[in-house]
């Protein structure tokens, strides 16, 4: 019976090395946030999210009324190369946009 | 039209300027230029010998003798010149924002070691974040510079290009240039918000009300006349 019960065990291991406890978290997804400024005007914010994400006009304005009243918004979320693009794209617009993991 | 641009039906906007407001846009756009720095193309020198180039931007001397390597990486830290670090923002890190920290460690008067551990994961944080941003720069700032430097060209040459009348001159611009003046505009309002030290909504208001004897008060003038014409051009946009 002693071969038996150590069997499973054995099983066990290669899978468990297989997928290690510790991993860096590649499925959290980043995201790209744009952060509130006095000088931005709001209808320019609201025409680059029309513009460049391509986002219908309702939704391009709640959320640029959301960097307004809250200071900052997630306007986009993917890879970090995905987001890297965005915050490129935000700054030559002259929106001020970081990316960070959304934890 | 005079201030404000108006839709020319396909897809373009126009603008009726005189003089004195083609002579100020023209005089700011190079400022601007100067500002962001000669790209890849090479600037115009004072023989001429940069071609086509030559004789449009005489303000902007000094910039011949600035290396600047079409290929070579791009900086890792943010321009020491505050408008141009609002240009060329951090792409990590907590952004414009007030550090999270200050708030929370005047509320918390209690474990001290905890505080510690949390500002250690904090300061750890901030470090990986300067990291990434100092490599995002690298990758991106002269490609981002390269293109506000040619949007705010084509500012110049469309200034230059008017025939202006007695009254002045209509510019008119088709779509493509519609966006890279737009763009200019947006870029020198950041560039004079932040000379003017604007850091929360509430200022814009109070700059209405300025006494003429201010020193601010030209370029007050300035910031919000840029921003009417802003305003209008996105209109025409959407």
């Amino acid at each position: 019976m002693g071969t038996v019960s150590v069997a499973p065990t054995e099983i066990e291991r290669p899978e468990s090395a297989e997928e290690p406890v510790e991993v860096p978290e590649p499925d959290v997804p980043w995201v790209t946030v744009v952060h509130n400024d006095p000088v931005n005007l709001m209808s320019y914010v609201t025409y680059v999210f029309q513009a460049y994400f391509g986002y219908s006009k309702e939704k391009a304005k709640k959320l640029m009324l959301d960097v307004h009243h809250k200071g900052r918004a997630i306007v986009s979320s993917g890879t970090r190369e995905e987001m890297e693009r965005d915050v490129q794209a935000m700054h030559g617009y002259g929106l001020w946009a970081t990316l960070t993991q959304d934890r | 039209m005079a201030g404000h641009f108006e839709p020319t039906g396909d897809g373009g906007a126009a603008i009726a300027l005189d003089e004195v407001e083609v002579s100020i846009l023209r005089s700011l756009a190079v400022q601007l230029l100067e500002l962001i720095g000669p790209g890849s193309e090479p600037a115009p020198s004072e023989n001429g010998a940069a071609g086509d180039g030559s004789g449009q931007l005489e303000g902007m001397d000094g910039m011949e003798g600035v290396a600047w390597p079409p290929f070579a990486d791009g900086p890792t830290e943010p321009p020491a010149d505050p408008a141009l670090a609002r240009l060329f923002p951090d792409a990590y890190g907590p952004g414009p924002e007030t550090k999270p920290d200050d708030s929370a460690n005047g509320a918390y008067n209690g474990n001290a070691s905890d505080a510690g551990e949390r500002a250690a994961a904090s300061a750890e944080e901030a470090r990986a974040a300067a990291a990434a941003s100092a490599e995002f720069r690298r990758y991106t700032e002269n490609d981002l510079r390269a293109r506000k430097r040619e949007d705010g060209l084509a500012v110049v040459r469309a200034l230059d290009a008017l025939t202006p009348g007695e009254k002045g001159a209509v510019l008119t611009l088709g779509p493509d240039d519609s966006r890279r003046w737009l763009g200019t505009l947006n870029d020198l309002r950041l560039a004079i918000g932040t000379r003017l030290e604007l850091t929360d909504d509430n200022d814009g208001s109070e700059l209405y009300s300025l006494p003429d004897s201010d020193p601010r008060k030209p370029m007050v003038m300035a910031y919000l006349w840029l921003g009417g014409l802003q305003e209008t051009l996105i209109e025409t946009l959407l």
